[in-house]
């Protein structure tokens, strides 16, 4: 049997700025758990204001949103800051992380949030992520003085520290060149069938999309394909 | 609450901005160290000012004051009763200064257990004579002793010794203004005439300085047997007493009741020196609001740095909440960034505003009006450092409120897509 992760259901939303406009029309469409999902379409077509939608963090629409069967709908901002904490991973496209802190720090934070574990523990499970992906020997570096790549996969080590039900992806290859978004595509392949992590990324490299397992293709607010 | 985890970002922040964090905690610093010091200097020169006269102020002074009579003859006639009296043929009788039974009120007041102290006093004026000029002055005649405990008599005499004046026969301490006018100095003999025309001849065994100039142009100290002896009167003529409290909030109340009880006049320290708290307070309100101003100004400084800071920290801010944040423990880092400000800044402001007392409690300042004042006087009462403290923490607070709240309703969305 497979579960649902995320579920939108007649999703709309409109820009009003500066004259009314449909930006996403009907979206409808499931994730199961353990898929590897890329959503694919022109610049403008949507698909991040979609991200933003299903990673909670843009409230602003109508229709129903449900990831792990939890409607988002009425949740306060400090739930929904929740939600993203504990059950969603973000990989961006500009990297993201805290200067302020050292690589091993960015990974940690989201779990010191969680409080799940002991301090000592979120430690030891950054180091085990980084470990798989390669980068351990960063930990102690601080994050400004990562190269793009390296970036990158901090960004993935740190997505994964809460174990979260999806890991989204808002172009994550779309700033490195053709060796590291190789990499990194191989990190989430790697993802999807050793721990069977459910993957959402969009992106506009048709290249990466079609090596995903299924592709949501979208076109002017509209989901065409899938 | 606070958590470890919200602590340890903010502290990240503050020192990923050390240099301008290090500017608004100066801030701070520098307005703490003005406050307290000027309140300290301050409230140091109103404790010296006061002291010139409160501490030589009994608190409650008894005495029988020239007064007409308070029931007149008329109000005793009944055909009159309940009429206009415009006639009040029975003046003020001077016969008797003295206050009636001294022995049993000083008796009385010494087991009051709310009363520090007395000391009896006769207030005789007389004249001087120099050449063929008289001087009117006054002649104290004081128990030495006691003068000295309650009223710090001997801090004022500037040459000689206060305890002469007991010791010799027939001398006198004379103001130093007096003494000028009178050109006398210690070891020679002034001529005095009580107000019957007698002639005294006294020895001038010490000088004394008040700080006031008119005080010390009238008034001279003798012992009481010497004093009694010029007044022409017996061993118990004492005109005046003065008490000492243990509480000076009190003698307003006091002042009554003893009047009542000894049927004599009475008067207390609030009555008669009004005027000396009214000049305190106004300074003292003065440095508070210039103090309060020092610190405004740091606050305002506090909140420019905070919001640059903000500015600058948006993706941070927006990363935080993308993965998982919420608004409020954004606005809590950015609340403990600006309380650590203002707790770093007010310690040292405090440190700073003691050390710089501290220099200013040290410079000479010496003058002749002043005899006990040798440097300039500081006031370091913990007070002002609490109050300080707690405005720098309240400052801050404040300063910071405004940019932490800005900083918890940043969109991660807009800062994003932004890009």
């Amino acid at each position: 049997m497979q579960s649902i992760i995320l579920q939108a259901k007649a999703i709309h939303k409109q820009f009003h700025d500066p004259v009314t406009v449909d930006v996403l029309k009907n979206i409808t469409f499931s994730i199961n758990a353990g898929e590897f999902v890329s959503v694919i379409g022109k610049s403008g077509c949507g698909k991040s204001t979609l991200l933003y939608i299903l990673s909670t963090m843009d409230t602003d629409y109508s229709g129903e949103l449900l990831i792990d069967s939890q409607p988002m709908r009425n949740k306060t901002e400090a739930e929904l800051a929740h939600v993203r904490n504990a059950k969603i991973g973000f990989v961006f496209q500009f990297h993201y992380l805290l200067y302020e802190f050292s690589a091993l720090k960015n990974v940690m934070l989201p779990g010191l949030k969680l409080g799940q574990y002991s301090e000592k523990e979120v430690e030891h499970r950054a180091i085990e992520r980084m470990k798989k992906l390669g980068i351990d020997k960063l930990a102690f570096k601080q994050a400004n003085q990562l190269s793009g790549g390296e970036k990158q996969r901090v960004a993935i080590a740190r997505a994964m520290i809460n174990d979260p039900a999806i890991i989204m992806g808002d172009e994550p290859t779309g700033n490195l060149d053709k060796r590291n978004s190789e990499m990194v595509f191989d990190i989430f392949k790697q993802l999807t069938t050793e721990f069977k992590q459910t993957m959402l990324v969009v992106t506009h490299d048709v290249e990466f999309a079609q090596k995903s397992k299924r592709i949501i293709e979208m076109e002017d607010g509209r989901i065409i394909r899938q | 609450m606070i958590s470890r985890l919200i602590v340890s970002i903010a502290r990240s922040l503050l020192l990923a901005r050390l240099r301008q964090t290090m500017v608004a905690a100066v801030g701070v610093t520098f307005s703490i160290m003005m406050f307290v010091t000027l309140l300290g200097f301050m409230n140091g020169l109103n404790d010296m000012l006061d002291g010139l006269i409160l501490n030589r102020t009994a608190h409650i002074r008894l005495f029988n004051d020239i007064k007409p009579k308070e029931k007149q003859a008329i109000e005793k006639a009944k055909d009159y009763k309940n009429r206009s009296h415009f006639i009040h043929s029975v003046k003020s009788s001077g016969s008797r200064r003295e206050i009636y039974n001294v022995g049993a009120i000083t008796k009385a007041i010494s087991r009051d257990p709310r009363v520090l102290g007395y000391a009896p006093k006769i207030n005789a004026p007389v004249f001087f004579n120099d050449g063929n000029i008289e001087i009117t002055g006054v002649i104290n005649g004081i128990d030495v002793e006691a003068e000295a405990r309650l009223f710090f008599f001997k801090d004022y005499v500037t040459k000689g010794n206060p305890m002469d004046v007991k010791t010799v026969a027939n001398s006198i301490i004379l103001g130093k203004a007096l003494a000028d006018k009178l050109l006398v100095d210690i070891g020679d003999r002034v001529y005095v005439n009580n107000s019957q025309g007698e002639r005294f001849s006294l020895k001038v065994v010490g000088f004394f300085e008040s700080g006031l100039m008119e005080l010390d142009k009238v008034n001279s100290y003798a012992s009481l047997a010497t004093t009694q002896k010029i007044v022409g009167k017996s061993n118990n003529y004492i005109t005046d007493l003065q008490i000492k409290l243990k509480d000076l909030n009190l003698a307003p109340a006091m002042a009554k009741d003893y009047s009542k009880l000894f049927e004599c006049d009475s008067e207390d320290i609030q009555t008669a020196n009004a005027q000396f708290e009214t000049g305190s307070n106004v300074r003292s309100i003065i440095s508070y609001a210039v103090g309060i101003t020092l610190l405004i100004v740091a606050g305002f400084g506090i909140y420019n740095i905070l919001n640059m800071m903000i500015f600058e920290k948006m993706e941070s801010i927006a990363i935080l909440k993308a993965t998982g944040f919420s608004g409020k423990d954004v606005r809590k880092v950015f609340m403990v960034i600006a309380v650590s400000i203002g707790l770093i800044g007010g310690l040292a402001g405090e440190v700073m505003g003691f050390l710089l007392s501290n220099l200013i409690d040290n410079i000479p300042f010496n003058t002749p009006a002043l005899p006990t004042i040798k440097t300039f006087p500081v006031n370091y009462s913990p007070k002002y450092y609490i109050i300080s403290f707690v405005f720098a923490l309240l400052t801050t607070y404040f300063a910071g409120y405004f940019p932490a709240r800005k900083a918890s309703r940043v969109d991660p969305v807009v800062i994003i897509r932004g890009k």
